[in-house]
């Protein structure tokens, strides 16, 4: 891999990952504060809402995992190495 | 790219190869597989042999699983279809909990292999993709199974505008769920590898029951979406 093609990786990398949190990071903190105050009105509902709220949080998860996959691939499988 | 480090070897894209006729296969993801079919049929063996009307051990163990997975897929596909179904959900939550688990927890480093190391099977794109492509050739039978040609009319429901992004949806489902589980996955050794490279000792146990605790999860979201596709390509509309 040229140095270039190897340096562009590497931001490349950094960037998917980092921009990617961005998102999935607004999004975990809309619906964790919504499920708190969920809680904190119906206290006895906590059970479900902790559950529906895993569930959720972890969707949000799959979109910086994507940038990762990405940022993994331009690392460690780089299709433009030659 | 593998680095060689002192105390943790940290090593992806590399495999232990098996010829196979044309086909190249990566045999480490064979290996730590047959290892987690053998646990869980081992399992479901010692639990169904002399059953008994109050269960104990085993027997619990397993009649609490298929209550939890009876559940589940009762909630996503319907009280009239999600007997046919509860097989398959069983089993694709069964094989990746264990397979994320066992990656986990089993000590693979004690076997040491020519090249490449044993590891979770679904921390390899191939498993994650055949498992994703069995759901959607799941889901595609079961809606066409039990509606006929009908099936088709869910591509234009509730408008024909949707027809387009019914038929890339098609294609997305498989891809999320295969990547979500993978990178989750091999998310969590990575984050382990690295923190067992730079401190060997305690610092990298609160990121193994993290990665405990997510692939848990991931197991029970791909079992979940998986039943709800199933549940959405059954659904009968009410006109």
């Amino acid at each position: 891999m040229d140095s270039i093609t190897s340096a562009a990786s590497v931001v490349a990398a950094g960037l998917a990952v980092g921009l990617g949190a961005i998102g999935p990071g607004i999004g975990q903190g809309t619906a964790a504060g919504g499920a708190v105050e969920g809680i904190a009105r119906q206290p006895e509902a906590e059970g479900k809402i902790r559950g529906t709220l895993l569930l959720s949080l972890a969707f949000m998860e799959a979109l910086t995992i994507y940038g990762l996959v990405v940022a993994l691939v331009l690392l460690f499988a780089n299709p433009f190495a030659g | 790219m593998p680095f060689a480090l002192p105390l943790a070897e940290l090593e992806v894209g590399q495999h232990l190869y098996w010829q196979l006729g044309n086909l190249r296969i990566h045999g480490q993801v064979f290996l730590s597989s047959w290892v987690v079919i053998a646990a869980l049929l081992a399992v479901v063996v010692i639990g169904t042999r002399r059953m008994q009307r109050d269960p104990s051990g085993v027997q619990n163990l397993l009649e609490f699983l298929w209550d939890y997975l009876r559940d589940l897929a009762r909630e996503q596909i319907g009280e009239k279809a999600y007997r046919d179904w509860l097989p398959f959900i069983g089993t694709l939550f069964l094989f990746i909990f264990v397979s994320n688990w066992g990656g986990a927890l089993i000590p693979w480093k004690l076997i040491h292999l020519p090249s490449g190391e044993l590891g979770a099977p679904t921390a390899d794109i191939n498993t994650t993709i055949a498992l994703a492509l069995l759901v959607s050739l799941a889901y595609f039978y079961a809606g066409l199974s039990r509606k006929g040609f009908r099936y088709f009319e869910y591509y234009v429901e509730p408008t024909p505008i949707m027809l387009p992004f019914k038929i890339v949806e098609d294609f997305t489902k498989p891809l999320s769920l295969s990547f979500r589980l993978f990178g989750n996955i091999l998310a969590d050794e990575l984050v382990v590898a690295v923190l067992a490279f730079l401190v060997p000792l305690i610092v990298p146990l609160p990121a193994m029951f993290l990665g405990l605790f997510t692939s848990a999860i991931q197991a029970l979201i791909f079992a979940t979406l998986a039943a709800y596709y199933i549940g959405e390509a059954v659904h009968e509309e009410h006109h």
